[in-house]
């Protein structure tokens, strides 16, 4: 029994990760009607010019803040640069740009930094008074990250007066237009969000996962599932939804086997999108022909 | 922007006919001229050339989105080799094997999830391509798949004690099944089923109002598609005598889609020139940098998206209707009169 605690709270530490990915992907998904394929390409990068900031010298923490900037930066341009232009574009040509990106990012990566694992850094190791038996030190310092990212996001969006305007932008960007917000703004914006938390959630992960580029394919993979399960247009539905995709995978791969991760989540996507297309906590379009 | 050749005029199709020819005659003629090496990349181009059709007729013609056909190459590919090495069977049967058993999984991947809007089938073939080299190299399957270290089978010999090498003789085995599924979506295009596909792809709701079972059809197409993937992966491991579960990750289907994406979608030319394309790239790319057919891809990917979106097949045809401006006024007129 205790192990199954064990695996739950593990389950739940993931989960977390899986969580705040899953609402970068819902927050791009509500302000544009596309899926950014490369999410998790582009949280890769983040975390890689995390590790060359503290290499080059800088604190971890300053590291840290410098890279959430950075990618806040990146991510607004690249929705100004790239997407923008396309947004009109069939469906079919918008995942292939997104595919595109996610090549580039991937391919950046590896030429820069190279393809070998490196170790990235956990700054909680020295936070001796979060130690517990279920969790490492790390995995409690990124929960609580992550739960810390989550908190911020709520109270941006229901509280001040750039995330109302967000959320008009992702409701109705027409009458948003009419009422005066910059829609383009707030998509740039929007996407910038999606990077910054792409960072964090990059660096929470790679002490534990090691940082090569191919570290974030599996965790994207979560992700989706996460937000499906939960409600790709629900907020707290796909974080809920990334909570328990976490807790099922722990399991899973515990309890059954721990190579069948993957098609375990891809079966959970499939039987998601077959029996509850818009999720536990998604609302259900009806398109009008 | 498709070949509808019964509009044509007959002096067009005859032109076509002539180019058809020339390159069928020059592809015949090309392994007595270069060196055993090019006879081998080019083996592997008729291979990607097969999967670039299939993922064609899914993506171009049928409108749906796969980012994870490379899985259904890998079984085509698995197929081969597991017939070849556990059961003996001959390389030759291996091919037709492969493509029952792509269309078989295709269909029934594609029964339950056709019905999903393309943004969701994109997610779900997504977890395809990450799934399926995990599952390839899972312990419960090593006995047949070999687990890591993949299959190997022994080097195809040449019948009939022909005058040419073992190289030569696979190029002419994956040329003429290359000629052969390029036949076969040519006439499966030409006929009914061709056209209640386009008719789906462009107004689902109409299509259905007219008498197509559209998610049989969606599903029938998916298979189709995955037979033509399974038969090129078939090809590739006779081609290679070798299968390994890390040629199969998610870039192989990444490749495939930057393939056809660049080649054409929508077009049958556009197989070949996008198989050119991933043929050839990663060997000379690669010489840069190992990222570099991965960054060249992704560049390719957008930069073809903004200026050509039609590939290099749809734009070879602007260009040559701009140079041979009388054909283009002979295309208005013959459209206006169809109308």
């Amino acid at each position: 029994m205790d192990a199954f605690i064990h695996q739950v709270f593990v389950g739940l530490a993931n989960g977390s990760l899986y969580a705040s990915l899953a609402l970068a992907l819902v927050m791009i998904y509500r302000s544009t009607g596309m899926v950014n394929f490369a999410q998790g390409e582009m949280a890769m990068v983040s975390t890689y010019i995390a590790l060359s900031l503290i290499q080059a010298g800088f604190s971890y923490w300053t590291a840290f803040f410098l890279t959430v900037a950075l990618s806040f930066v990146a991510g607004m341009a690249i929705e100004r640069f790239v997407i923008r232009p396309v947004s009109h574009a069939s469906e079919l040509s918008v995942v292939t740009v997104f595919i595109g990106l996610l090549l580039i990012f991937n391919s950046i990566a590896g030429w820069i930094w190279g393809y070998s694992i490196q170790q990235f850094p956990s700054p909680f190791s020295k936070f001796s008074f979060l130690a517990n038996p279920y969790l490492s030190l790390h995995q409690v310092g990124a929960v609580g990250m992550t739960l810390c990212v989550l908190i911020l996001l709520y109270v941006f969006f229901r509280f001040t007066k750039m995330g109302l305007a967000m959320r008009g932008t992702t409701d109705n960007g027409v009458s948003s237009r009419l009422v005066g917000i910059p829609v383009s703004r707030m998509l740039g914006i929007g996407w910038g969000l999606a990077a910054a938390i792409g960072a964090v959630v990059g660096m929470m992960v790679a002490p534990s996962l090691f940082l090569d580029p191919n570290m974030m394919v599996g965790l994207l993979l979560y992700a989706f599932a996460g937000a499906l399960l939960g409600g790709i247009s629900n907020p707290l539905g796909a974080v809920a939804g990334g909570f328990i995709v976490g807790v099922i995978e722990d399991l899973l791969g515990v309890y059954i086997d721990n190579e069948l991760r993957f098609t375990a989540a891809m079966v959970l996507i499939v039987c998601v999108l077959l029996f509850k297309p818009a999720g536990i906590w998604g609302k259900h379009t009806v398109k009008r022909v | 922007m498709q070949m509808n050749i019964l509009a044509m005029r007959p002096a067009r199709n005859r032109k076509l006919l002539l180019i058809q020819s020339a390159f069928v005659l020059t592809a015949f003629v090309l392994p007595l001229l270069i060196a055993p090496y090019q006879v081998f990349q080019w083996t592997l181009i008729a291979s990607y050339a097969v999967a670039l059709l299939g993922l064609n007729l899914l993506m171009g013609y049928s409108g749906q989105i796969s980012l994870g056909h490379g899985a259904f190459y890998a079984i085509g590919a698995y197929v081969s080799g597991i017939l070849i090495d556990h059961y003996g069977v001959p390389y030759i049967w291996t091919i037709p094997a492969a493509a029952g058993v792509g269309m078989a999984f295709g269909f029934l991947f594609g029964l339950p999830t056709v019905k999903l809007e393309n943004l969701y089938l994109a997610l779900a073939t997504f977890g395809l391509a990450v799934a399926v080299p995990q599952l390839l190299k899972y312990k419960a399957f090593e006995d047949w798949t070999g687990g890591f270290q993949g299959i190997t089978i022994s080097k195809p010999e040449v019948p009939f004690g022909l005058p040419i090498t073992q190289d030569q003789w696979l190029y002419y085995v994956s040329l003429v099944v290359a000629l052969l599924m390029f036949a076969l979506v040519h006439n499966l295009l030409r006929g009914r089923m061709g056209r209640a596909i386009v008719a789906v792809r462009d107004h689902p709701v109409a299509a259905s109002a007219m008498g197509v079972n559209v998610v049989v059809l969606k599903a029938l197409t998916f298979g189709v598609s995955a037979m033509y993937l399974a038969v090129a992966g078939a090809l590739s491991t006779i081609a290679m005598q070798y299968v390994s579960p890390d040629s199969f990750a998610m870039f192989l289907s990444i490749t495939l889609l930057v393939g056809v994406v660049i080649g054409g979608l929508g077009t049958l030319s556009g197989a070949l020139f996008g198989a050119v394309l991933i043929g050839f790239l990663p060997n000379f790319a690669e010489q840069i940098s190992k990222s570099a057919p991965g960054a060249v891809y992704g560049f390719l990917l957008i930069a073809f998206l903004f200026v050509m979106p039609s590939g290099v097949a749809g734009g070879l045809k602007i260009l040559l209707s701009r140079v041979f401006k009388t054909n283009s006024k002979h295309s208005a007129i013959s459209t206006q009169e169809t109308k």
